[in-house]
């Protein structure tokens, strides 16, 4: 029902004629400032917009609530756009492919999802969006450091940071009492303690080490960091092959053998959902996306109590190595595409999206699985109200660090996690290789490409 | 005969009062459909334009790349063999290739072995035949990325039906790493790419084993000849230019083969069934180096070309004896 208020707002907004919202939109600058808001004030699209087709390409989100709400916004847009927004959802291991493909053939999506620290690799084929950065960044309290390494290429911004993924390490909490932890590990020692225990009772900690976009790279990184290693220096050049990488690799081998399942060398991102979800594992590392399932699948997804198993699950971060503990956490952004036709529509759009509003709902509805790429967020009511495993998610972005690290983040870096090159120094070495010998591998790769 | 329907001389021929005449243009499109040459050409254009846009442009485009720098939203610039080098030189692609000819020489061998198998059964009259001949087609009919993922869910490292079956019949006592262990990655490869390709080995073979006469097998008989005897002297020699033409098909599409290994292993566990297209297709595609993908993708050329002429040099040779 609408109010007085409302009512008079809406009579305010819809006598607004074109002549009063080009006046408007000169007055507050060029079309290219005040267009969005402009169009929204006027209820009416642009001429430029009317008739075209927006075609965003996005992943297919591990909470499936998100893409359903993004299509409601889609609708939502095509309104306020005056052009018909579509969203196109694909498999995030197929992602890189359509990128490839579109900027070769210059046509496909005009926005397109991007992960990690694809920007940097992509940068020829896409579109400056600083001024957008710079309006969200002021907008919503500033960036995390992993959103902005991610998408800010030297000093310009060649996407617009979307959200964060949180990455944790999701376990049963009955199964880790069962065999005497009862809190959350505190070093990779421990858990690997807790893991031979596990593995006996027939409930291993699930890990993946397959080519897959997220959960395989989100723990490798961060044990080689934990360690002290790094694939390069300060100044970008490669220098995995240290003492601390081949202890990073030796633990690996010991955890794989006596703490993992050693299935993990051929899942993707979805099978330690499956695994834990059917009581097949005690701990993964994983997005949220397991506890949100378990809690919305809670009449179905049961523990070996016939309790819902949400109640068992809790997140612990990844436990600390020698060298101290830090997370890999997966930076989301937007795209527009250098050869679309509607880059202004694009931009417009994306405004749109990431405004405090619509990516408000879309938050919510993520329920902490994906966080804001800037610290506005961590303040929002959500955060009160959210189940207490949950709450690890709140600050998690702020403990990440990127691809490529020590030096400078770069499209190299990019092409070393397209190559799996990490991940697979650890694959190497849990299928036999001598530690040694996977890091030397490894660290010959990196030579070819950081030099 | 030739002289009056061409009619070239503006003689009056019963071809020329048959069509109408629309002024000049009439003698000149007449000429030029009777110049052979020109007429042939223009026949030819529609194929020869299909050929180039989608196997000669692709080619040579793909030449050039590997010879370039070519990266993702990067035109590059010529490099010469630098990318040949490169993947000669790089570890993954050197066991991606091995694999190529591991994976290949296998699955031909089973293809050829149970596909010849099937085909002497098929070839045998029994109730039911024809259905049986149809339905033994399904695995080649099925799309490959639907059939491989079924076969994935089959040695899906937690949910495996076969691990649960080989349990419960106390064939195992642990789970066996179908997809997660290089060596049984690849033969789950093998398994699923005979399975696949099998029914074209069987179907062509019967085609070849019926044009056999049966008299000769008779003769054979009436001669002593034991089962095999008639299969070795009688069967395998008239079937042999049918084989070599479907090995080298086989051999063709198994060694760039991609899709099989793209869904069920991706390549992995760390490379160790990566053939050299799911490799090109990685470094090519997925990591956006175009270049060296294309350099990567253009070592199958050499290696599918001299299996080609060998194999069908040696054709030539059968058929003319």
């Amino acid at each position: 029902m609408k109010t007085p208020e409302r009512n008079e707002a809406a009579r305010k907004t819809s006598v607004v004629t074109r002549r009063t919202f080009l006046k408007g939109s000169a007055t507050a600058g060029v079309a290219a400032a005040a267009g969005l808001e402009g169009m929204l004030q006027a209820r009416r699209a642009p001429a430029h917009a009317q008739g075209t087709r927006l075609n965003i390409l996005r992943w297919v989100d591990f909470i499936p609530a998100c893409d359903v709400e993004l299509k409601r916004q889609a609708g939502d847009a095509s309104k306020a756009l005056g052009a018909e927004v579509v969203f196109e959802f694909i498999n995030a291991n197929d992602l890189q492919p359509r990128i490839t493909a579109a900027m070769q053939a210059s046509t496909g999506p005009d926005i397109i999802m991007m992960l990690h620290n694809w920007p940097h690799l992509y940068q020829n084929g896409i579109v400056d969006v600083t001024d957008l950065a710079d309006w969200q960044g002021k907008d919503q309290g500033g960036y995390y450091g992993q959103s902005e390494a991610a998408a800010k290429v030297g000093r310009q911004w060649m996407a617009l940071p979307h959200g964060i993924v949180g990455l944790q390490m999701a376990y049963r909490k009955s199964w880790f009492n069962e065999v005497g932890a009862t809190s959350w590990p505190k070093t990779l020692e421990e858990l690997r303690q807790v893991g031979i225990k596990l593995k006996k009772k027939g409930k291993p900690i699930g890990q993946t080490l397959g080519h897959t976009f997220g959960d395989a790279p989100a723990w490798s990184y961060p044990l080689m960091w934990n360690f002290g290693g790094a694939e390069t220096n300060r100044d970008g050049k490669a220098a995995l092959d240290t003492k601390e990488t081949v202890e990073s690799v030796k633990f690996m081998q010991a955890f794989w053998k006596d703490a993992c399942d050693e299935g993990g060398l051929a899942w993707d991102d979805t099978n330690n959902n499956r695994a834990f979800l059917s009581g097949e594992i005690a701990c993964t590392l994983n997005g949220a996306s397991i506890y949100i399932a378990a809690k919305r699948g809670q009449d179905k997804i049961k523990d070996d109590k016939g309790e819902p198993m949400v109640r068992d699950i809790d997140h612990g971060p990844i436990p600390s190595g020698p060298a101290g503990s830090v997370a890999y956490h997966v930076a989301f952004s937007h795209a527009v595409m250098k050869y679309g036709k509607n880059q202004k529509l694009a931009k417009d759009f994306l405004k749109w999206l990431h405004g405090k509003e619509q990516f408000g709902k879309w938050f919510q509805v993520a329920d902490g699985f994906s966080v804001g790429s800037t610290k506005f967020w961590e303040q929002s009511p959500l955060w009160t109200t959210i189940d207490p495993p949950m709450k690890i998610y709140r600050q998690a972005a702020a403990s990440s660090r990127m691809f490529g690290y020590a030096g400078p983040p770069s499209a190299k870096a990019t092409e070393v996690y397209s190559k799996y090159i990490i991940v697979d120094m650890y694959a190497k070495a849990v299928q036999g290789m001598k530690a040694e010998d996977a890091v030397k591998w490894a660290a010959g790769e990196l030579q070819k490409i950081y030099g | 005969m030739k002289k009056s329907i061409a009619g070239g001389s503006g003689s009056a021929t019963g071809l020329e009062v048959a069509l109408p005449r629309s002024g000049a243009i009439q003698p000149v499109l007449t000429r030029f459909l009777e110049n052979e040459g020109l007429l042939a050409a223009l026949l030819l254009a529609p194929t020869i334009s299909l050929l180039g846009v989608f196997i000669a442009y692709p080619f040579v485009m793909g030449v050039w790349l590997s010879l370039s720098s070519t990266s993702v939203g990067n035109p590059g610039v010529f490099v010469g063999v630098k990318n040949f080098v490169k993947a000669w030189n790089d570890s993954i692609f050197q066991t991606a290739f091995q694999n190529t000819f591991y994976y290949t020489f296998w699955a031909t061998i089973l293809k050829l072995a149970l596909g010849m198998w099937l085909a002497l059964l098929l070839n045998r009259h029994f109730r039911g035949k024809r259905i049986v001949r149809a339905s033994m087609l399904l695995p080649f009919i099925v799309p490959t990325v639907l059939s491989t993922f079924a076969w994935r869910w089959m040695f899906d490292p937690t949910f495996s039906v076969l691990n649960w079956l080989l349990y419960q019949t106390g064939f195992i006592t642990t789970k066996l790493p179908f997809l997660s262990d290089g060596t049984y990655g690849m033969w789950c490869a093998i398994t699923v790419n005979t399975w696949r390709g099998m029914p074209f080995f069987a179907i062509t073979l019967l085609a070849g084993l019926q044009t056999i006469s049966p008299d000769l097998h008779e003769a054979a008989s009436l001669d002593g000849a034991n089962g095999w005897q008639r299969f070795w002297r009688v069967t395998w020699p008239l079937l042999k230019p049918v084989t070599l033409v479907v090995v080298v098909f086989s051999i063709i599409q198994t060694f760039s083969d991609f899709q099989l290994i793209y869904v069920l292993t991706g390549g992995g566990p760390a490379n160790s069934t990566h053939l050299v297209a799911t490799y090109a297709y990685q470094i090519g595609v997925a990591t956006g180096l175009l270049g060296e993908g294309a350099a990567i993708s253009l070592f199958m050329l050499p290696v599918l070309f001299i299996v080609v002429w060998a194999q069908l040099r040696y054709l030539r040779r059968l058929e003319g004896a």
